[in-house]
């Protein structure tokens, strides 16, 4: 998946501000282009370090909001604040957009990011290579 | 009462790929029982021992039913009710 550089560094920012606990958003893209562009935080209502869970008004408003574009959400991404950067038993079990790339960064190592993604389809997980392009 | 739902992607199978449906009935349970009486398989996906899943999302027009009565929601005759899978995660 190609991701632009300051796209990552949004991401990387976001996990950086909101660690402890998990940072989660979008990044939305024309619907059919696969095209990660329009960079969306969102609120973690659960403001925990194990658990992220968009608001339900936000969530509305998000979705109503993408398809007034005709955008959907390319990337999916949360932070892990303790552990490594791979999806753990309750994002796989809660992962709901088969088309989406689910990006997950950990900030366990205060100096230093991981950041990977995964397509998350029917409970089984592929990681794809990010390819990290100049803006 | 006559209602337009909105599908999201990951239940479009049971829908033959329609973004949204019509159904009938005066309560979000109502409105279940018909969607899956057209669209079978889809009331497993929301509903679990008698009370919406926790992690699926649904709203009449703007509300969030979980603030009006759950599954006893009242609908009425054009309303739109939205169906969302939360965005969670651990």
């Amino acid at each position: 998946m190609q991701l632009r550089r300051d796209l990552v560094e949004a991401i990387v920012a976001h996990a950086r501000r909101d660690h402890p606990d998990e940072a989660c958003g979008v990044i939305a893209g024309p619907a059919g282009s696969d095209r990660a562009e329009r960079f969306i935080p969102m609120v973690n209502a659960a403001r925990s370090p194990t658990f992220y869970e968009f608001d339900s008004t936000d969530l509305l408003k998000l979705y109503r909001e993408l398809e007034a574009n005709d955008e959907v959400p390319v990337v999916i991404y949360h932070s892990h604040t303790a552990t490594e950067a791979y999806p753990s038993r309750t994002d796989i079990s809660l992962a709901a957009e088969p088309d989406a790339h689910y990006v997950l960064v950990s900030t366990r190592d205060p100096d230093d990011y991981e950041l990977r993604s995964y397509r998350i389809v029917d409970g089984v997980v592929t990681e794809e290579p990010i390819d990290v392009v100049e803006s | 009462m006559a209602v337009t739902v909105s599908i999201p992607t990951i239940l479009r199978t049971h829908t033959g790929g329609q973004k949204t449906v019509a159904a009938t009935g005066s309560t979000l349970a109502e409105i279940i029982d018909n969607l899956e009486a057209t669209h079978g398989g889809l009331k497993a996906r929301l509903v679990k021992e008698g009370s919406l899943h926790r992690f699926v999302n649904v709203y009449v027009n703007d509300e969030d039913v979980r603030f009006s009565g759950g599954l006893d929601a009242k609908v009425s005759d054009g309303d739109t009710v939205t169906i969302l899978p939360a965005v969670a995660g651990g």
